[in-house]
């Protein structure tokens, strides 16, 4: 296993299922890099990862407690340490010691590194994108006021780069240390090094890892020792494209990778809006949507976008491929109709027409960073005033992410009118089987559930009576 | 003055208790916990555990040479449990390995049988079955039994309030390092070094001054670290001590959430009485404290929800009865305002609740019944207050009129989102209640090249405090802050110390500096005069200048150290302060207990979505009695944290234990605390600036936990905004407001003003059944 660690190329024969946060501060002594709390939920060990994809260098922040050291093969990961340019504070660090914000510090790495990543991304350089670079970081002493203030003034050294490569801007505006400016190139020359992907022994039944986001959440010891094979960064199950009327992605596609889509944001108008309430910017830079379609949580959110848009999955098990549409891959539980040798491939959707509206629904106790209590997603097509089709999925409301195939039968050849979507609600309530936890009581769920299916069609028809509704 | 951690910690450079750099042959611990939280051990079986590799050694409870006892108010709490398990996550026994993995792994194989008994996690049924902590406290004033027939009218209820998770993003931990001649430096992530000390020393049954306890900062605290960092560091030095090696243990989050207590869950009852011109005439409150499974530090905790009772309003008579409930869940300890929020919480109640019955604002009931300059608190001491300049500078200030005008507006236009406004106005206390913690030393060296060093009993935690008592040693000496330093908080450089609590360390440890600095700046001053003879009046210092008569001499600070060097004058001293003018007779529950108090009026607007439930609380405009602020940067960065801190604790961080007293919340997945989009888009923040003489340091008052309870507001901000959609909403006072609450209260079927009971229905944890 090879990658560049700031400015210096390492080479490890440590177990690839380590998490990076360990091999980090653990083998490395790299201490900036903070332990919160090992499940990407805090932000304070946030890294970034570079890559070369076709050529262009792209940064990303992950969390290096979800991430295995397997899969920095080949990348640029950089540490605090990587972008200090002591005895001198960078222009980063100087605007969080400008503003305050920073009190006992120890979330303040993961902040800096956060913002790092904002510079050397390439989204437009506005303070509403800078603090969205920080979502998935937590301060438990700030308030988060100051570190606002501190990023709008990162987002105000940006303004002058004018779609120059980020990294050799970051590096000319000292930004950032020098030795950026030469990462693409060693990285061009790392990685024909590599003899391609990291492949566990072949005597092995390997584990499938993807983005490890739920994997090293759930069963971070058990799945050190093991043999893995890893799947986020193998270009085979990336990318997301247009076939006729089909979109087809890649297994390995980020929740990251489908928001930035032209072909997703064009179909999907408010596509930002939704995934803005799925986990973080790290959580989504890393998790991929095969990852979420086989940890079958009953409430996964990709799931639930996903199922309401019918989509068909392809699996392979080395050998031959089958397809599976997505609704018939949940026999249980966590329960899935595949065998461990099968991972996903791909999957694919009809585009929808312009007569078919889409809305997706998601309450959690905090509103972003968090896990559904109930989360939801409509696709509805209308034929001359009447519904013609229609698919509602639930999460959080039965063992399984469900499809409302009852509420929806009952939609079918309706008007969408008040007293009917009333009539849908009480049908639906006899599809779930929600149960109390951590997320909501069962009664506040069913209550939930009605509520956010009458948000779908208030959304979607602004001309319902919405009194009539409440 | 920026923070001077600010450069190490944006460079990552700061060094925590994980960050110390290990010693050749370190070994790691592991705590195994007890599975269930009431119980009696039958058998504890460790074969498999020893056997797996790289485990070094199992500790129990036979294996302490001392005592087995580390609680600090009462001694109630083993280290580790001997026979009865108390609580779910009571360490039973401690495993140390050669690696961190292989310890955890190693508790993973430890099997225990316990023969359970009944737990019990509601308060009120401690209560009922005799299981107190300490016998209840009573808080007296006037005569409440014949002030209810003056009354026109009398509204009782009752209230749920949760837990706090701390949250500090820094897990406990210690690490133990054998010393020669039988000693120990113990660096331990916490508030309270001499606990430490006094823990470690009881355990190991040896003398107090064996054990150095180092701490060089904390990556939060927010009192958790006060009395249950004792834990850790006790079971390091344990091991470290009889194995003679290096013993580290930095917890995994998990067991963080799990072993450790959190803000204490309280029930209570009300009783309120008005006239007719909405003067609040009486009040009678029932506390009952979750304290969990040990005292720790509830008794202490129980005090301060009676000092703060009546919040910042004056009620004549009043009765307030505290119950300490011994519970099954982790013992409940110190978190920011340390009760006195939970007291807070149940005027407000009360208030609203009278507010609602008689369709008149809140605001009307709380601003007529501030308490006045010469009035009296329910424990003896008498007000100077601040309480109505902070309400009326914050009404015009921040036309307050409009505010409301603009909220009519939006909720009559929409209907889908309603707004709601609240008023928290805020009372709290300065001094540890406990009046002989109230003191502190500092140790202040000037070496012979006229640099400081500066050691206190202050432990930094993002506070602020070293930067505090840095600017108190700068403006004394009159010397450029980059000739100083603060070192770390040691047992050995400071001795006895108090906790760093009670948002008192700044004026305490401050204090201390400024003793020691003017000692020696009195040495100093005497030795120039001498020199250049004149009166030691007749000598200044200024901007690293000695003036004589307010004009420069040719002696600069360097000069004037050089000569008081080779003069053998002493550059050292060793400051004590005691706060004066406090007492308190916890017989009669009257005296003086507090320095000063603290003011303040935060103005709260919420927004819920009646759709979905949700909800964001749009703007916190403040109003604070800062005294006189030393530094505006750090106190407005205690004010921010502090709101945000209790808004969170009002609304989505819920704490939930199963009925079996095991926690379902136990990681940052199922306990959420306030992200960046959660929190208010505008916090203003102006200061009530005064020059009144206080024991402040340099007249600052402190501002650690007040602003905490602004977020109290956000409570009753939603509670008005769901009013606003469904007049009638059945709404009960438990806390905190998850959006589930405000869902089923926006489509709640009954009607409130009957009086409802709701204890009996719902749980005061928000069990998980």
């Amino acid at each position: 296993m090879k990658f560049i660690l700031n400015n210096e190329d390492v080479g490890t024969t440590l177990p690839p299922g380590m998490p990076l946060l360990d091999f980090i501060r653990y083998h490395q002594h790299l201490t900036g890099t903070k332990t919160g709390c090992n499940e990407g939920d805090c932000g304070a060990c946030t890294i970034l990862a570079g890559d070369l994809k076709q050529g262009v260098l792209v940064y990303r922040a992950w969390t290096s407690c979800l991430t295995p050291l397997g899969n920095a093969h080949g990348k640029h990961i950089v540490t605090i340490e990587g972008i200090n340019m002591l005895p001198a504070l960078n222009p980063i660090q100087q605007a969080m010691a400008d503003n305050c914000a920073t009190q006992c510090g120890f979330c303040t790495p993961g902040f800096v590194m956060s913002l790092a990543g904002f510079c050397l991304d390439r989204k437009t350089p506005d303070a509403e994108n800078a603090i969205a670079a920080i979502d998935g970081n937590i301060c438990r002493c700030t308030g988060y006021k100051s570190i606002e203030r501190a990023a709008g003034t990162v987002a105000g050294l940006l303004t002058d780069r004018n779609g120059e490569e980020p990294a050799i801007f970051a590096t000319r505006q000292q930004i950032l240390p020098e030795y950026f400016a030469g990462i693409k190139e060693r990285l061009k020359s790392l990685i024909p090094t590599l003899n391609g992907e990291l492949n566990p022994p072949s005597d092995t039944h390997p584990r499938f890892v993807g983005g490890g986001t739920d994997l090293y959440v759930q069963q971070p010891e058990a799945i050190q020792e093991q043999p893995i094979r890893f799947l986020l960064g193998q270009e085979l199950l990336k990318g997301i494209t247009r076939e006729d009327n089909r979109c087809v992605l890649g297994a390995s596609v980020t929740v990251n990778d489908i928001l930035e889509s032209s072909i997703m944001r064009t179909w999907f108008p408010a596509l930002g809006n939704y995934l803005k309430l799925v986990s973080s910017t790290p959580v989504r830079n890393m998790a991929t949507i095969a990852g979420n379609f086989v940890n079958a949580s009953p409430i996964g959110d990709m799931t639930i976008f996903f199922l309401a848009l019918d989509a068909t999955l392809e699996l392979s098990d080395g050998q031959s491929v089958r397809t599976l549409p997505l609704r018939d891959l949940y026999k249980g539980y966590k329960q899935l109709n595949k065998t461990s040798a099968e991972y996903i491939t791909r999957c694919w959707f009809e585009l929808p027409g312009d007569s078919t509206g889409f809305n997706f629904e998601k309450v959690s106790k905090r509103t972003h960073l968090d896990i559904a209590s109930v989360n939801s997603a409509i696709s509805i097509t209308i034929a001359a005033n009447l519904i013609s089709d229609i698919r509602i999925s639930a999460g959080g409301v039965g063992p399984v992410p469900l499809l409302l195939t009852d509420t929806a039968a009952f939609l079918k050849g309706k008007a969408p009118g008040t007293a009917t979507i009333k009539q849908a609600c009480a049908i639906a309530q006899l599809e779930i089987t929600p149960i109390s936890d951590t997320r909501g009581t069962a009664e506040y769920k069913r209550l939930l559930l009605e509520q956010l299916i009458k948000a779908h069609f208030i959304t979607l028809f602004p001309t319902l009576q919405v009194e009539l509704l409440l | 003055m920026k923070n001077i951690d600010s450069n190490t910690h944006v460079s990552g450079t700061s060094v925590y208790l994980d960050d110390v750099p290990v010693l050749n042959g370190t070994l790691f611990g592991a705590a195994y916990g007890s599975p269930c939280a009431h119980g009696v051990i039958r058998e504890l079986i460790l074969e498999e555990a020893l056997q797996m590799p790289d485990v070094v050694r199992i500790f129990t409870a036979a294996d302490i040479p001392g005592h087995n006892e580390i609680g600090g108010i009462i001694k109630d709490e083993p280290l580790l449990a001997d026979k009865h398990v108390h609580f779910c996550g009571m360490p039973v026994a401690f495993v140390v390995a050669r690696t961190r993995e292989a310890a955890r792994a190693a508790v993973k194989k430890i099997r225990i049988k316990i023969d359970t008994l009944p737990v019990i996690t509601d308060p009120r049924e401690a209560q009922s079955k005799g299981e107190l902590i300490i016998p209840p406290r009573t808080f007296q004033l006037g005569d409440t039994d014949n002030t209810w027939s003056q009354c026109a009218y009398v509204i009782e209820g009752n209230v749920d309030i949760n837990g706090q998770e701390h949250l500090y993003i820094e897990t406990q931990g210690a690490y133990a390092v054998p010393q020669e001649n039988n000693s120990l430096r113990i660096y331990s992530s916490t508030q309270g070094p001499t606990a430490v000390q006094r823990a470690v020393s009881g355990i190991i049954g040896a003398p107090m001054h064996r054990f150095e306890v180092i701490v060089t900062r904390l990556g939060g605290g927010f009192g958790g670290k006060e009395d249950q960092a004792n834990t850790w560091a006790a079971l390091c030095s344990l091991a470290a001590w009889l194995l003679k090696k290096p013993v580290k243990y930095a917890l995994h989050r998990m067991e963080d959430m799990a072993m450790t207590g959190k803000r204490h869950p309280y029930a209570a009852d009300f009783k309120i009485g008005l006239n007719k011109d909405l003067q609040i005439l009486a009040y009678e409150a029932a506390f009952f404290q979750n304290a969990g499974a040990a005292a720790d530090l509830s008794p202490a905790v129980l005090a301060r929800t009676l000092f703060h009772c009546t919040n910042a309003y004056y009620i004549p008579n009043v009765k307030a009865t505290a119950w300490s409930c011994r519970t099954h869940l982790p013992p409940n300890t110190a978190f920011r305002g340390f009760g006195g929020p939970q007291g807070m919480f149940v005027i407000e109640a009360a208030i609203a609740k009278a507010a609602n019955v008689l369709k008149v604002d809140a605001a009307i009931i709380q601003k007529r019944n501030l308490i006045r300059t010469g009035q009296e608190f329910p424990y003896g001491q008498t007000a100077e207050s601040e309480a109505l300049n902070c309400w009326e500078k914050a009404e015009t200030l921040y036309d307050i009129v409009d505010q409301q005008r603009r909220i009519q507006q939006f909720n009559a236009d929409n209907k889908l989102f309603k707004k709601g406004l609240a008023f928290m106005p805020i009372c709290f206390g300065i001094s540890f209640t406990n009046t002989l913690m109230n003191n502190a030393r500092s140790l202040v060296h000037i070496y012979s090249d006229g640099s400081v060093g500066i050691s206190t009993g202050a432990v930094e935690m993002g506070q602020g405090v070293n930067t505090k008592i840095l600017q108190v040693a700068a403006q004394t000496f009159s010397i450029p802050p980059e000739k100083i330093r603060l070192n770390n908080t040691s047992t050995y450089t400071i001795a006895n110390t108090s906790p760093s609590a009670a948002s008192a360390t700044a004026d305490l440890n401050g204090k201390a500096t400024l003793i020691a600095c003017t000692a020696i700046l009195d040495r100093l001053k005497r030795l120039a005069a001498e020199a250049f003879q004149v009166s030691t009046d007749q000598i200044t210092l200024s901007n690293g200048q000695v003036l004589v008569n307010e004009l420069p001499s040719h002696w600069d600070w360097q000069e004037l150290i050089t000569t008081a060097f080779a003069r053998r004058i002493s550059l050292s001293e060793h400051g004590h302060y005691a706060t004066p003018e406090i007492h308190y007779d916890a017989v009669k529950e009257k005296g003086h207990p507090f320095a000063y108090h603290v003011y303040g009026t935060a103005i709260l607007e919420a927004t819920v979505d009646c759709l979905r439930g949700t909800y964001t609380i749009d703007t916190v405009k403040v109003v604070h009695d800062f005294g006189n602020s030393m530094n505006t940067d750090i106190d407005r960065g205690q004010i921010e944290g502090g709101i945000v801190q209790g808004i969170g604790w009002m609304t989505m961080e819920e704490v939930v234990y199963d009925k079996e007293g095991i926690l379902r919340s136990n990681a940052l997945s199922t306990y959420k605390v306030p992200d960046i989009y959660s929190v208010p888009k505008t916090i203003d923040i102006e200061a009530l600036q005064t020059n009144r003489d206080n024991l402040a340091i340099f007249r600052s008052k402190a501002v650690g936990e007040p602003p905490l309870m602004y977020g109290i507001g956000a409570w009753f901000a939603l509670h008005n905004a769901i009013r606003a959609f469904h007049p009638y909403a059945d709404i009960p006072f438990i806390t905190p407001m998850t959006p589930e609450k405000v869902l089923l209260a926006l489509y709640s079927k009954t009607n409130p003003e009957k009086n409802q009971q709701h204890a009996e229905t719902v749980s005061h944890l928000g069990i998980d059944q």
